[in-house]
C-alpha cells in the first residue's frame, strides 16, 4: 500500500511493502544512496538519518513505522553544513563509507549541544564505526565546526 | 627504481605469486604471447595523445588517470600530485579519475606486471610513472607554444598550469594549448626535476580529492550502482567451509513479492530479486539442505592446540608438510641448548577484514564482453577468474573501479570470490542484464578469507651483556600462498608468514639463529590482512626483545639502539630516536600514564611508536601514540599521517578485541555484536612524525598497522612485569 513519506523537506511516495526498513527505502526506492548499509541491526552507524533532528538507525525502523516524522539524510545537510566544512578541511574521510552516518550523528549532537566537550562526543559518536580509523580527525571536525560562527540546524 | 626491501631479494613474494597465477591462466588461452598482451587482448582502452596517465580538457582541468583503487589510503591525491608536481599544474584544477583494467598500460611492476592494488606499493610503483608522465605533458606544452609563439622552447616556463614566455609576455594555459600540444610527439626520455625543487610534493597542499563527495553522499561505491533493470543478487552460504549444496527448497523464497528466480551456483544457493530488501527476505526463507562430507569441522580452539603441538615437538609435521628454515645461522643444536632468557609462545587469532561496506559487485554478462563495476583491488587477477566463469577472454573483460568502503585487503584474492560468485549468477541471468550481489554483514564476517590462526614459539638465549646469543624461532600458521592457483611453481617458503621475523634486525644482531616454519592445512580460506606476516612477527619480535631488555636490566630504547647499531639498521635508529625524542623517553610519562616502545620495517618503510597506556576497569587504555616513519619522499604529509593514525587504530582494534573463532567448524561471530571493533572513544591521539629522506618513496598504507600492538603490550609488560602472549588482549 503506498503511503507519505516526508525526506528532506520534501513528501515521497512510497510503494515498498511495509515491513521494508527505512533504509532500503531511501536507497532502492528513492535513490538516496548517501546513507549507507553496513550492518543491518543497529551496531555501526552507517545509516544514521534524522527523524525529527534525533538519530536513528535506518536499518531498525520499519518504512510503515516513520508516519509523520521528518527524514533528514546526508543529501539533506545539503553540502554546505558546518560540519561538512570541517570535514573537508580536515580530511577526515578515507574509504568514506561511513562518514555520512558519522556526520548524520555528529549534526544531531551540534544541534542539541553547540559545544560538546569530549564526553558529549564519545557519547554521541561511539554509536559509529570507522573500520579506516578516521576517529581522531571526526573528534577535531566536529570540535572545529562547533568553534565554526554559526552551526546551521540539521536540515535547516 | 623501487627501493629493494632488505633482506627480501631471494624471496618470492606474494605479488610474484600473483603474477605466477595470472602467467598459467592467461597461457592456457594464448600460449606464447607476453603476459600484458594476453592480459590486453581484446580490450578497447586506447591511450590519449599524453599517454595513460593523464587528458587536459579545454576549460583548463588536468585529469591524472588512476591505475590503482582508492579506498581509504589516499593514494589518488598522492599519485596526482606526483604528475602535477612535474607538469607544474594548478593542484586546484587537477582531478583524478580512476584507470580502466589494462594489465599493459596500467599493470604494477611491484605486482609483476598485473594490475592490482595491494602490498602498499601504490606510490613507490608509480613514482617513476608519473612523474614521466607530468614531465612528458609539460615538454608537450612547451613545445607546442613554442611553435605558436616562434621562440625557442628553452625560453619558455611552466608554473602553475600557465605557459608563459617572459621576453614576449606572451602566455597560455594548458586549456588553450590542449589541440596544439596534443600533436607534439612525446618525448621518450623527458627530463624529471631534481626532487628538492619539489614545489608541490611533500607540502601540506598535497590534500584529498575526494574530501567533498565523501563528506555529502555523492561519492560512489558499488552498494550505490543503480542501472536500468538491474536485480540484486544474495547467497545463502553453507555454514561451514567446505560444504556443498545437497538440496534446496526454494517454494517459500519465491513466493516473497520481488524475487526473480531461484537457483544454485557453486558457492550456495542465489536468490535474485528486485530489490534488496526482496533478495534478503527470500533469502531468509529458503531451506537448504548441506552436504558437509568434505567440511571443515574443526573448532578454532583445536587447530591452536594442534599449532602448539607441532611448535612443542609433541605432534610430528602433518603429512604433505614439513619445517623450512626461514633464518638458519651457526649451530641450530646450541640454539635448543644453555639456559633460555625468554622461552615463551604467542597465540594470535583468525582475524575478519570487517570493511564497513561488505563485499558486493555488479555483472553484466551475456551480451557483448563481461562488464563488471565494482571496488576492485585486483583488476587483472579478477578478468582473469571472471574470464574463466563467463566463458571470455581475459583482456575482453570490462571493469570500471569504483571507490571501495575499504578493503584492507579483502578485496584481492586468487579465487576472486565475490566477484566470481556475481559473475556466476549474471551469466545465469543472462543478456548482460545487470546484476547486483549483495552480501550482508553476516555473510561477509563468515564468508572466510581471515588474517590466519598463527602461533610462535620462541626461545632466546643471552650473552654476558644480555643481548641475543642465540634465537630459536618456530612460526605455525596456514599458508596464505597456498591459495595461489593449481600449477602454479610453489615458493621455498611462504614468505607471508614469515616476513618480519625474517630480515628482522634482531636477528642480523644474534649469533645463533634457528627459524623455522610449518604450514598445516586447515579448511578455513585466509589471506592477507592489512600488513600481513607483519600483524604477527612485529608483535612476537618487538615483545620478545622488551622481555630481553628487562632481563637485562636495560632500558628498551637503549637495548634496541644497541642491537640496531650491531645490525646496521640505521633507518630503524633513525625513527627509533625521533619517536623517542618527540614522545620524550627520557622524561617521565604524564601521572598514572606507562609508556612503551615499538619498532617494525614493512613495505619498505620503517615505523617506530611509543604509546601511553594506563589499566582502566583492568582493560588498556591507549592516550598519546608518537609515530615516527621513514617512508623515503613524502609525498603527502597529511595523507601519511592519515594513514599513521587509521593504521594505528586498526592494528589497535585487533590487538585489543580481535578475534574470529570456530566451534566445530562454524564461524562464532555474526555481526559487529560478537566482532568487536574500536570505537571512537577507544581511539588513541596519534602525532606522526616524518624522517627525512631522499629516497624513493615506499609504502605507507601498512607499515602503520603493525606497531601499535607490540607498543601497548610493553607498556603492559613494564605495568604488571607479565609479558602477554596472546592477542586478543581482551577477552569476549
Amino acid at each position: 500500500m503506498p503511503t507519505t513519506v516526508d525526506v528532506n523537506g520534501r513528501a515521497m511516495n512510497v510503494n515498498s511493502p511495509p515491513d521494508t526498513p527505512l533504509l532500503w527505502v531511501l536507497r532502492d526506492e528513492l535513490g538516496l544512496t548517501g546513507t549507507k548499509y553496513g550492518c543491518g541491526v543497529a551496531q555501526c552507524g552507517a545509516c544514521t538519518v534524522l527523524a525529527d533532528g534525533q538519530p536513528i538507525r535506518a536499518c531498525q525502523v520499519p518504512v510503515s513505522a516513520v508516519g509523520a516524522a521528518k527524514i533528514t539524510t546526508i543529501e539533506g545537510l545539503g553540502g554546505t553544513h558546518p560540519l561538512q566544512a570541517a570535514w573537508v578541511r580536515l580530511d577526515v574521510p578515507q574509504c568514506g563509507y561511513c562518514q555520512s552516518g558519522q556526520i548524520m550523528s555528529a549534526a544531531a549532537l551540534l544541534a542539541a549541544n553547540p559545544r560538546p566537550d569530549d564526553a558529549a562526543i564519545s557519547a554521541a559518536m561511539d554509536g559509529n564505526i570507522c573500520r579506516c580509523g578516521a576517529y581522531q580527525r571526526i573528534r577535531a571536525a566536529i570540535k572545529d565546526a562547533a568553534a565554526a560562527p554559526t552551526p546551521a540546524a540539521p536540515g535547516a | 627504481m623501487n627501493k629493494p626491501v632488505a633482506n627480501l631479494s631471494a624471496a618470492p613474494t606474494r605479488r610474484q605469486a600473483l603474477v605466477v597465477g595470472a602467467t598459467l591462466a592467461g597461457s592456457s588461452l594464448l600460449v606464447g604471447c607476453s603476459l600484458p598482451d594476453v592480459l590486453s587482448y581484446g580490450s578497447r582502452v586506447e591511450p590519449g595523445a599524453f599517454g595513460p596517465f593523464l587528458k587536459f580538457d579545454p576549460d583548463g582541468t588536468v585529469t591524472v588517470l588512476s591505475k590503482h583503487i582508492e579506498f581509504g589510503q589516499g593514494n589518488h591525491a598522492g599519485l596526482a600530485a606526483i604528475a602535477a608536481e612535474e607538469l607544474d599544474a594548478d593542484w586546484t584544477k587537477v582531478k583524478v579519475e580512476q584507470a580502466p583494467a589494462n594489465a599493459k598500460l596500467y599493470g604494477n611492476a611491484m605486482m609483476g606486471g598485473t594490475q592490482g592494488t595491494g602490498g602498499s606499493s601504490a606510490i613507490s610503483d608509480s613514482w617513476m610513472k608519473m612523474r614521466k608522465a607530468g614531465a612528458a605533458a609539460r615538454a608537450m606544452f612547451v613545445q607546442a607554444a613554442a611553435a605558436k609563439w616562434s621562440v625557442p622552447a628553452a625560453e619558455i616556463t611552466v608554473e602553475n598550469g600557465l605557459v608563459r614566455h617572459a621576453g614576449s609576455g606572451r602566455s597560455l594555459g594548458f586549456g588553450e594549448l590542449v589541440a596544439d600540444a596534443a600533436k607534439v610527439t612525446p618525448p621518450e626520455a623527458p627530463t624529471l626535476k631534481n626532487p628538492s625543487a619539489f614545489t608541490l610534493v611533500g607540502t601540506d597542499r598535497v590534500r584529498r580529492k575526494d574530501s567533498a563527495a565523501k563528506s555529502n553522499g555523492t561519492a560512489r561505491f558499488t552498494q550505490d550502482v543503480r542501472l536500468p533493470d538491474m536485480l540484486t543478487a544474495m547467497v545463502a552460504h553453507p555454514p561451514r567451509f567446505g560444504a556443498k549444496v545437497a538440496s534446496f527448497d526454494a517454494a517459500a523464497a519465491r513466493k516473497v513479492p520481488g524475487v526473480v528466480d531461484v537457483f544454485q551456483i557453486p558457492s550456495g544457493v542465489a536468490v535474485v530479486a528486485s530489490s534488496t530488501w526482496a533478495a534478503k527476505t527470500g533469502r531468509d526463507a529458503l531451506k537448504v539442505t548441506w552436504d558437509e562430507s568434505k567440511a571443515e569441522t574443526r573448532s578454532s580452539a583445536t587447530l591452536a592446540q594442534q599449532f602448539r603441538d607441532y611448535a612443542a615437538g609433541k605432534a610430528a609435521a602433518p603429512a604433505k608438510t614439513e619445517w623450512k628454515a626461514f633464518d638458519a645461522k651457526g649451530d641450530a643444536a646450541q640454539a635448543a641448548g644453555g639456559t633460555a632468557a625468554v622461552d615463551v609462545t604467542y597465540d594470535f587469532p583468525y582475524l575478519a577484514h570487517a570493511t564497513m561496506e561488505p563485499m558486493n559487485c555488479v555483472a553484466m554478462v551475456g551480451k557483448g564482453p563481461p562488464r563488471l563495476v565494482y571496488g576492485a583491488q585486483g583488476q587483472t587477477l579478477d578478468q582473469i577468474n571472471v574470464a574463466r566463469a563467463a566463458t571470455a577472454l581475459p583482456g575482453s573483460v570490462e571493469i570500471e573501479t569504483l571507490f571501495a568502503g575499504g578493503s584492507f585487503g579483502r578485496r584481492s584474492n586468487f579465487q576472486s570470490d565475490f566477484v566470481v560468485e556475481c559473475v556466476q549468477i549474471a551469466k545465469k541471468v543472462g543478456k548482460g542484464r545487470p546484476v547486483k550481489l549483495v552480501w550482508t554483514r553476516e555473510d561477509d564476517m563468515r564468508a572466510g578469507y581471515y588474517r590466519p590462526l598463527v602461533h610462535h614459539a620462541v626461545r632466546v638465549t643471552v650473552d654476558k651483556d644480555g643481548f641475543p646469543a642465540t634465537w630459536r624461532h618456530r612460526i605455525v600458521t596456514q599458508s596464505i600462498m597456498k591459495g595461489a592457483p593449481p600449477g602454479a611453481p610453489t615458493a621455498e617458503i611462504d614468505f607471508t608468514a614469515v616476513e618480519g621475523s625474517m630480515g628482522s634486525p634482531y636477528l642480523k644482531a644474534t649469533p645463533v639463529v634457528d627459524g623455522q616454519l610449518l604450514t598445516p592445512d586447515a579448511g578455513v580460506p585466509v589471506l592477507w590482512w592489512r600488513s600481513v606476516g607483519a600483524t604477527h612477527t612485529a608483535y612476537v619480535m618487538e615483545h620478545t626483545i622488551d622481555q630481553l631488555a628487562r632481563k637485562a636490566g636495560k632500558d628498551p630504547v637503549a637495548y634496541r639502539r644497541a642491537l640496531y647499531q650491531k645490525a646496521g639498521a640505521k633507518r630503524h635508529l633513525a625513527v627509533l630516536d625521533l619517536a623517542a625524542e618527540k614522545a620524550g623517553w627520557t622524561a617521565p610519562p604524564p601521572a598514572g600514564w606507562t609508556r612503551g616502545v615499538a619498532v617494525h620495517e614493512s613495505f619498505g618503510s620503517v615505523v617506530a611508536q611509543v604509546a601511553e597506556v594506563r589499566l582502566e576497569n583492568g582493560a588498556p587504555k591507549v592516550g598519546r601514540v608518537v609515530t615516527a616513519i621513514d617512508c623515503g619522499i613524502a609525498i603527502s604529509p597529511n595523507q601519511i599521517a592519515a594513514q599513521m593514525e587509521g593504521g594505528t587504530c586498526y592494528g589497535l582494534s585487533a590487538a585489543l578485541f580481535g578475534a574470529v573463532t570456530l566451534t566445530d567448524g562454524v564461524v562464532d561471530q555474526v555481526n559487529f555484536d560478537s566482532y568487536r571493533v574500536l570505537r571512537n572513544s577507544e581511539a588513541p591521539t596519534v602525532e606522526t612524525y616524518i624522517v627525512p629522506s631522499a629516497a624513493p618513496p615506499s609504502g605507507v598504507g601498512e607499515p602503520g598497522t603493525p606497531v601499535i600492538g607490540p607498543a601497548v603490550a610493553n607498556a603492559l609488560l613494564a605495568i604488571s612485569g607479565q609479558p602477554v602472549l596472546s592477542q586478543p588482549f581482551v577477552k569476549a
